[in-house]
């Protein structure tokens, strides 16, 4: 059983999602702020004539959100079939690892982390979280 | 439906629309008994459906309507009488027919159910002598129906053996059920190709029950209607004579049916083509090419066409929804043994057919509660003097670019005691939360997931589940549903719907940097602000804006998303806007365009912020949110400060500003009046919030703990004696304190030369404010009764305008 993985970087931490659940990766689009919105909430994008929700992926793994001059990237991903735009810093390969290289998440995780992250996968360069796509974009 | 013939569906499709008029019909049929028209009418519908699914060999429709038709034709030729037990075998008849049409749509067979408990209740009923008439053999004349001849009678009479000895002549239906042939074979012998047809078409060689046969059905066949159904009746057949349910068929020449689906697909088509006009727009404007602004004016305009002609196909009238309420209310009225008349007023009020389809199931909710909440049993009702029948209004209209739909009775109403007590126990709330909220607060608590105040759980409603689904339901079509009630004398609900959800002209406005689209339909006009700011004034800390002599209150947009504050209004514009039955200045940076957008779904995410209707794209790609105009307002404004400044609109066309003065009511009669100049905020609450600390009344007003002076008692007039008050909130710095009165009457400008010095105590003396004496309040005395320290550091900003007199 093999898993493919597309994967992210964050704080140079290695991320990974489903891959059949990404629709795609883009440079940041133009945002609209929205105002008293959550602050895992970046804003709202055009995609291609859809109005797709933003979610600032450092905001909601508890870290500081991205700033005004910060050039993050764009992983859409597909959420009960309707794309939602996730802020990384930087997209990364799509990954092909085995079942057996999986594992549960350490108990050393961070608490903001051990919402999404449903596993661990090791690898000789080191760990790629793996995320909950359906959690991470709960904002 | 795959493989279901079009005539099948076509079949299916139309019985449904007539079995709608059925219910509606019968359920009339009781006021009105002896209606040859509404009697007529049911018994061509289900005359119809007979007939065709004779021929499309749907065996057991046939027969079920067979009997029904039997028992149709009694009483439309007025030889039974309507009774309730009548009409509860024909509403039965008429869901089993629905059902087996819905088996039919869905497998296209007719099923294996058995029906036949529903045909030996109308059996019954049709050989119940009581229930009808004495089959005399003068009764047997046949009706005056053309080609109705000599073997009309005996097949009449045999309808009814029982009941009549000598009619023993012609078997039992119970008997002719056994063995059909015979008697079929002679009653339709002069029946000729319309009979020829009927039997060609039967699928069995013995229908399993078929009575005798009447003179109408074969008389029937020849209405065009069942012409159409049958495609093909010969040449010969009786002429189509009765015209009395042509118009009610015309229209359907001049129409033809379409799927949603395809209406759906071409509105949102129209949607995109509306926003890839305004980018056409855009970019034709700034490239300045003359003949590219000309082409792109034309695809602008058709664009417009389109959309409007796209739009008409899509509105129906509310009617469609309400059409299958006189039968429901009847049912469950007389399942829960309540006399309901149900009074429906806007039936033809039009809206999105999308959503016509979405308010359906809140509207059954609530009208099924309505009857089993709202109206009490009749023993009840009388003990409260009200009259034994409740009644049960649905009224519909278009206000504001919405639709408004109520579902009002009169019946016991809510007590928000009983709702408190209840979201307490099911630990939904905190007491000290409950006690902080307004009795509208509680109401809304109905509206929680897993809340219900039945005291037994009924079949008809009351299982916990329910109010929240309809606001879920109600809330995704972008509507709004409240509820107001007054225990006692009854409740309403009040839905507000948009009257489409696909297109909408907005304006276009900015706000620090980001632009809003605020719907049209709330707009009334706009106000630019000039150097002066003339025409904004103060009320406490609230901007008004003089308009026309009314005092409009005035909200800052980036007040309302919490973005920097604002310098000054200078250079500023005024969005005068109308949202939930009041008026409001929003103030905006700049103003920018109108345009036509498209609302898209946003996320729950942003959704739940409560000041977004949405979001759309404009001509130039960016995203914009749109503005929950009755939200915005909702949050920014006081709504009783708001009323207050209604109510003084008129008062102050004409006057010239001088000294504006806040009347309130107190005690018994007595009208006080209070500087403005010193009124922070005005509220109206409950009792409750008052509490007793060391002997001093408080109440916590915003977080904090603020002592509390009662007008009445101050001027020696008793106490303020009211479940509800008007309070009058003074701040001075990081000190408030609260005044109560009865009620805020006015505000008016008074001149100071009507003062009097007839004074009394914690009174500065009198004014007359329109034609009534009204004392003037010592402010300053009045707070420092209760907080000594409030003027302390002797800065005469809150001293009141009396005092200076």
């Amino acid at each position: 059983m093999r898993h493919h993985l597309a994967t992210f970087t964050l704080d140079n931490r290695l991320y990974g999602v489903d891959v059949s659940r990404v629709q795609e990766a883009l440079r940041l689009h133009q945002r609209t702020a929205v105002p008293h919105a959550p602050r895992t909430v970046a804003g709202l994008v055009n995609l291609r004539g859809q109005v797709v929700l933003m979610v600032d992926l450092r905001a909601r793994l508890g870290r500081e959100p991205y700033g005004p001059d910060d050039e993050p990237m764009m992983v859409v991903v597909k959420v009960d079939g309707e794309p939602v735009s996730l802020l990384v810093d930087q997209v990364g390969d799509v990954l092909e690892l085995n079942a057996d290289q999986f594992g549960p998440p350490p108990p050393t995780l961070e608490a903001a982390l051990r919402d999404v992250v449903t596993g661990v996968y090791s690898m000789d360069e080191g760990l790629l979280l793996s995320l909950d796509v359906d959690l991470a974009v709960r904002v | 439906m795959d493989g279901m013939d079009d005539i099948v569906r076509e079949f299916v499709v139309e019985s449904y629309e007539n079995l709608d008029q059925l219910d509606h019909d019968l359920v009339a049929l009781e006021d009105q008994p002896g209606s040859r028209e509404l009697l007529g009418s049911v018994f061509r519908t289900i005359h119809t459906i007979k007939g065709t699914s004779g021929f499309l060999a749907f065996g057991v429709l046939e027969s079920l309507t067979h009997v029904g038709e039997n028992l149709l034709a009694q009483l439309r030729d007025g030889k039974r009488p309507m009774t309730q037990r009548t009409t509860d075998v024909l509403l039965k008849m008429v869901d089993a027919v629905r059902e087996i049409l819905h088996t039919i749509e869905v497998t296209g067979s007719e099923g294996d159910s058995d029906w036949s408990s529903v045909v030996s209740d109308m059996q019954a009923v049709l050989d119940d002598p009581t229930g009808g008439p004495v089959a005399t053999p003068a009764s047997g004349a046949a009706p005056p129906v053309p080609g109705s001849g000599p073997a009309t009678p005996a097949p009449i009479v045999a309808v009814k053996p029982v009941a009549e000895p000598d009619a023993t002549r012609a078997a039992t239906p119970a008997a002719k059920r056994k063995a059909p042939a015979k008697p079929r074979a002679k009653a339709r012998s002069p029946r000729k190709s319309a009979d020829r047809k009927a039997s060609a078409a039967e699928p069995m060689p013995s229908p399993t029950l078929s009575a005798p046969v009447d003179p109408e059905e074969t008389l029937e066949v020849s209405e065009p209607d069942v012409a159409n159904a049958l495609h093909e009746v010969g040449a010969g057949s009786p002429a189509p004579a009765r015209t009395d349910d042509a118009p009610a068929r015309s229209a359907a020449d001049a129409s033809i049916r379409v799927d949603v689906e395809v209406l759906d697909a071409l509105m949102r088509h129209v949607g995109e083509l509306v926003l890839a006009r305004n980018a056409m727009t855009r970019l034709a404007t700034d490239l300045g090419d003359a003949s590219l602004v000309r082409a792109s004016q034309r695809l602008s305009l058709i664009a417009t066409e389109l959309q409007q002609g796209v739009m008409k196909t899509r509105m129906q009238p509310i009617e469609h929804v309400w059409s299958k309420v006189p039968r429901m209310v009847r049912d469950i009225s007389a399942a829960l043994e309540r006399h309901v008349r149900l009074e429906m007023i806007g039936q033809d009020t039009e809206l999105d057919r999308g959503l016509l389809e979405a308010i359906k199931d809140p509207l059954t909710h609530l009208i099924r509660n309505a009857i089993d909440h709202g109206i009490e049993a009749p023993a009840a009702r009388r003990a409260v003097g009200k009259a034994d029948q409740g009644v049960l209004t649905l009224r519909a209209f278009h206000q504001g670019g919405q639709v408004v739909v109520e579902i009002g009775d009169d019946g016991k109403g809510i007590d928000p005691k009983v709702i408190a007590a209840r979201a307490l126990e099911r630990g939904l709330r905190t007491q000290a939360q409950v006690a902080a909220m307004s009795t509208q607060d509680i109401l809304n608590l109905l509206f929680l997931p897993g809340f219900s105040t039945a005291e037994t759980v009924t079949n008809v409603s009351g299982r916990g589940v329910g109010m929240d689904v309809v606001r879920t339901k109600v809330e995704a079509i972008g509507g709004v549903v409240d509820v107001q009630s007054t225990p006692g004398l009854g409740t309403t609900w009040r839905l507000r719907i948009p009257l489409t959800l696909a297109i909408m002209p907005a304006l276009t406005v900015r706000c620090y940097g980001e632009t809003y689209a605020v719907p049209q339909v709330n707009l009334l006009e706009l106000l630019a602000v000039d150097d002066e700011q003339s025409g904004v004034e103060y009320v406490g800390d609230a901007p008004v804006y003089r308009l026309r002599g009314q005092l409009l209150p005035l909200v800052d947009l980036r007040d309302v998303l919490g973005t920097a504050p604002r310098e000054g209004l200078v250079d500023t514009v005024i969005v005068v806007l109308q949202a939930d039955g009041g008026r409001f200045g929003l103030v905006v940076d700049q103003v920018l365009n109108t345009e036509e957008i498209v609302a898209k779904p946003i996320g729950a995410a942003v959704k739940n912020i409560g000041l977004y209707a949405g979001a759309t794209l404009l001509g130039d790609g960016s995203v914009s949110l749109i503005l929950d105009i009755p939200a915005v307002a909702r949050k920014a404004l006081d709504l009783d400060l708001q009323d207050a400044v209604r109510a003084s609109a008129g008062e102050l066309a004409a006057a010239v500003p001088k000294e504006p003065m806040l009347i309130v009511a107190v005690g018994e009669g007595r009208q006080v009046a209070i500087a403005l100049g010193a009124v922070t905020r005005l509220e109206r609450l409950p009792a409750s919030v008052i509490e007793q600390v060391s002997g001093s009344a408080v109440m916590q007003y915003r977080g904090k703990i603020t002592p509390v002076a009662d007008l009445a008692q101050l001027l020696g007039d008793g106490g303020t004696t009211r479940e509800e008050f008007a309070v009058v909130i003074c701040t001075r710095g990081d000190r408030t304190v609260a005044l109560i009165a009865n009620e805020v009457v006015d505000i008016v400008d008074c001149d100071k030369v009507d003062f009097s010095d007839v004074s009394g105590h914690g009174l500065l003396g009198s004014i007359v404010v329109k034609g009534r004496v009204t004392e003037l309040l010592d402010l300053r005395g009045a707070v420092e009764a209760i907080d000594a320290s409030f003027y302390d550091d002797h800065e005469s900003a809150l001293v009141g305008a009396g005092s200076e007199a």
